[in-house]
């Protein structure tokens, strides 16, 4: 890829962008899309631009953690596949996908967004854990922010599987109409900084040329679940203020396309 | 107890209702989806471009690598595991076989065309989707092929052949063969050819003949899809 990162960061001085948007804008179009994969307990895909992504939620029944007898777990993962970029290689997770997964994680775990105690069938015994598998279709850019869309639309579509009540094995092949106990709906919006300048939704070049990046999540009420900073170059308490405002009114607009798709 | 009428209610040689579309992966030098019933196949192709490790490279010509991948929430059961199964291996390497006689990278020595295919949801006939959606998206990256590559799954049922199996049909009670074929358009030869379960000869070549017929109709789906992606107005 030809290296247009003097050019993006000089644009930036200027408040301009090499596509053309301004800096507090998302690409076009937002498209989202519920049950995508009849296999998944529930699912998503998420397109920002040219990025697209899904979510895959898979539900199981296991033994609960021993220091959280009474409650349910939740994992998430993220691949981030070849197929996707010519950055990406075959193999086990790299730091990218680990930190994607953590973050996409910490959002939805730390705001208490799934009732936990709800999840639990027998204390100490059995109890629902909900993983969510995040994949990416073309990485254009922007991949925190599509993820964590794709991960909460795929959570509020999902629906329990039917449970033999005698043997206790799930029928996988048969969903009831029992959704998820969703709390909270955290959704992650990250800012970038580019030569002094605050700016969302980054292509992969602008990806390639930014100073630091903040995400941040948060629910429908403002109240911020998790937060990574990014990037080789610090931030003012200034700037962390500002991103912040930055990323909660995004949220406020990507909460809207999700509830476009599911009630 | 003979199988007289399919569980989805089509006729013997009927393929479940198909999809396919080039261009869908603008990262890739070709892409393509392909559904066929409820399996859906992803392919990407990347290249030619340079191979590492270096060991590996053919200064004769270039090589071709397959890489065939379930998404974690496409299985029916349980979630499966990220990363290489042995199942995904051999899956990567007949589609490689199957692909490979078709495609002439002699004029890109040392170099490499990565096919990646995964797949978010599954219902029996993956790895023909996977070869299907593969076969588009090399010509629609423009790679250099003798003749395009379609394939369809047949079989037999308690008795009765049939054409593109659904998972409830690989899991009849009854004795079932399961053949994932792949062919050639215009020679119609054989590139691949796996088979488990239980067939007679008689059946096997009955079978055979469906996959020609049931080839034909995937055929012309990619190539409606590429037309459809070549004749846009941008």
């Amino acid at each position: 890829m030809i290296s247009n990162k003097e050019t993006i960061s000089v644009l930036a001085k200027e408040g301009k962008r090499l596509d053309g948007r301004g800096l507090l804008d998302y690409r076009q179009p937002i498209q989202l899309e519920t049950g995508i994969s009849w296999t998944a307990e529930g699912s998503a895909k998420v397109q920002i631009g040219e990025t697209v992504v899904m979510a895959g939620v898979k539900l199981s029944l296991e033994k609960p953690y021993n220091d959280t007898p009474d409650q349910g777990g939740i994992m998430i993962n993220a691949e981030l596949l070849p197929l996707s970029s010519p950055e990406y290689e075959s193999g086990p997770p790299g730091i990218k996908a680990i930190e994607l997964a953590r973050v996409t994680d910490r959002g939805i775990r730390e705001a208490k967004a799934i009732d936990m105690k709800k999840l639990c069938v027998t204390p100490g015994e059995k109890a629902w854990f909900v993983i969510i598998d995040i994949v990416t279709i073309n990485d254009a850019g922007n991949l925190f922010d599509a993820a964590s869309l794709a991960a909460l639309t795929a959570l509020k579509a999902a629906k329990f599987p039917e449970v033999d009540p005698e043997t206790g094995a799930i029928n996988y092949k048969k969903k009831t109409d029992q959704g998820l106990p969703l709390l909270k709906e955290p959704l992650a919006v990250t800012v970038y900084k580019i030569n002094g300048q605050l700016l969302v939704d980054p292509t992969t070049q602008e990806e390639h040329a930014y100073d630091a990046r903040l995400t941040v999540a948060s629910d429908d009420k403002g109240t911020i679940s998790a937060m990574q900073k990014g990037g080789e170059m610090p931030l003012t308490i200034e700037e962390v203020g500002k991103m912040v405002d930055i990323a909660l009114d995004k949220a406020k607009f990507l909460r809207t396309e999700v509830e476009k798709v599911v009630n | 107890m003979a199988y007289t009428e399919r569980i989805d209610g089509r006729k013997f040689d009927e393929l479940r209702p198909m999809e396919a579309k080039a261009g869908v992966i603008p990262n890739a030098d070709g892409s393509a989806l392909v559904k066929a019933g409820k399996t859906t196949a992803y392919a990407a192709v990347y290249g030619p471009r340079e191979l590492f490790p270096r060991f590996k490279q053919n200064p004769k010509t270039g090589i071709v690598r397959c890489h065939y991948g379930m998404m974690p929430f496409s299985g029916s059961g349980e979630r499966i595991r990220p990363g290489n199964s042995r199942r995904s291996q051999e899956i990567a390497m007949v589609m490689e076989k199957s692909l490979n006689a078709m495609i002439d990278l002699s004029a890109f020595p040392n170099a490499v065309v990565d096919i990646y295919v995964d797949l978010p949801q599954t219902d029996a006939g993956t790895r023909c989707a996977a070869i299907s959606a593969a076969s588009i998206a090399l010509a629609d990256a423009g790679i250099p092929m003798k003749d395009m590559i379609s394939s369809v799954a047949v079989g037999e049922v308690d008795g009765t052949v049939v054409a593109d199996l659904s998972y409830d049909e690989e899991a009849y009670d009854a004795i079932v063969s399961d053949i994932p074929v792949a062919m050639t358009h215009n020679t119609k030869e054989i590139t691949l050819l796996q088979m488990d379960g239980e067939i007679s000869k008689e059946n096997l070549m009955k079978a055979l003949e469906m996959a020609k017929v049931g080839t034909e109709t995937v055929y012309e789906l990619q190539m409606k899809a590429l037309k459809d992606k070549f004749s846009r107005s941008d």
